[in-house]
């Protein structure tokens, strides 16, 4: 089973998977853009402004679930000392950071129509900022520590100390009296979204796992081939 | 009909401007990572070339070293 994550096998996989993982994304983002823009309803309060749902939501969730991703990675760096875990958390933060940003920056614009002001020092909003920093903090002690162990330890530490941050951006809007509203996508209770909005807010979602994908694929490639590139000189 | 997609009751702007936003973004990201991927290749088939024959041998002989270099655009092997 481990055999799996050897690095030899899955770069053999990544260069297959890496043009049809690109060909399904095209595919599927204009069907979501589709549904999005032109197809899905507008809604009865918020007008066509419900539109920006369908980037921010799936930006937000993509960046929260890419850091979780991430921290739980570096619980077994820290533990099994697996560098392999290290090459796939340094390859997903960059997708994980843009979602993250994307998610602060059309939230600040969807505000502007919706509560009347581009930024509010709310739970949710602050808690989002607070993990763009966290993935800055990661990518950047990547790029300083010129040690390759220590850039490990330390952006491992970095992951797991932002995995206290996770839970709080989750329940922050049930927690504190927010202007961010209350999910309405929901796995243990009742959704309270029509499916009409459902749909498309699905297939954006989908597009952009497949982006995030891409993403990571190209820059695990890029990693693996970097190790090579070092390995060249020792023969 | 185009008027109104654009319009969109007078949140085109919020609208277009976040899915722009997001689109140039993907953009970004894609090609930034994309160079430096194919950096690397190039990088990793200069070096492989200006190996001595006994060396290119014993990497042809690795399976990674072929892959990588099967799938660097400007490869000639």
């Amino acid at each position: 089973m481990l055999n799996y994550f050897n690095p030899n096998n899955i770069l053999k996989i990544i260069n297959k998977l890496q043009k049809f993982v690109f060909a399904l994304f095209i595919i599927v983002l204009i069907i979501g853009l589709l549904e999005a823009l032109v197809l899905s309803p507008e809604d009865y309060k918020q007008s066509d402004s419900v539109r920006i749902m369908y980037v921010h939501v799936p930006s937000a969730w993509i960046s929260l679930g890419i850091f979780s991703f991430i921290s739980i990675l570096s619980f077994g760096i820290l533990i099994f000392k697996n560098k392999n875990f290290s090459l796939i958390t340094k390859s997903l933060a960059p997708s994980g950071f843009v979602f993250n940003i994307i998610a602060l920056v059309t939230g600040s614009i969807w505000g502007k129509p919706t509560w009347g002001t581009w930024w509010a020092w709310d739970a949710r909003i602050t808690s989002m900022l607070l993990l763009s920093l966290f993935y800055l903090m990661f990518i950047i002690t990547w790029r300083i520590t010129e040690n390759n162990d220590k850039a490990i330890k330390i952006s491992s530490y970095i992951a797991i100390l932002g995995l206290i941050n996770v839970p709080i951006i989750k329940f922050s809007v049930d927690w504190w009296n927010t202007l961010h509203q209350p999910a309405s996508v929901n796995i243990l209770s009742d959704t309270t979204i029509h499916s009409t909005m459902l749909i498309p807010l699905g297939i954006m979602t989908a597009a952009f796992v497949l982006f995030s994908l891409l993403i990571f694929l190209m820059k695990y490639n890029t990693e693996l081939i970097k190790i090579k590139n070092k390995g060249l000189d020792r023969l | 009909m185009i008027s109104e997609i654009l319009y969109m009751n007078g949140y085109g702007p919020y609208v277009w401007s976040s899915f722009i936003f997001t689109l140039v973004s993907f953009g970004i990201l894609y090609s930034v990572v994309k160079s430096q991927l194919t950096k690397e290749q190039k990088k990793f088939e200069a070096k492989f070339n200006s190996l001595c024959s006994d060396k290119i041998e014993l990497a042809n002989k690795q399976k990674t070293y072929r892959e990588i270099l099967t799938n660097t655009s400007t490869s000639n092997i």
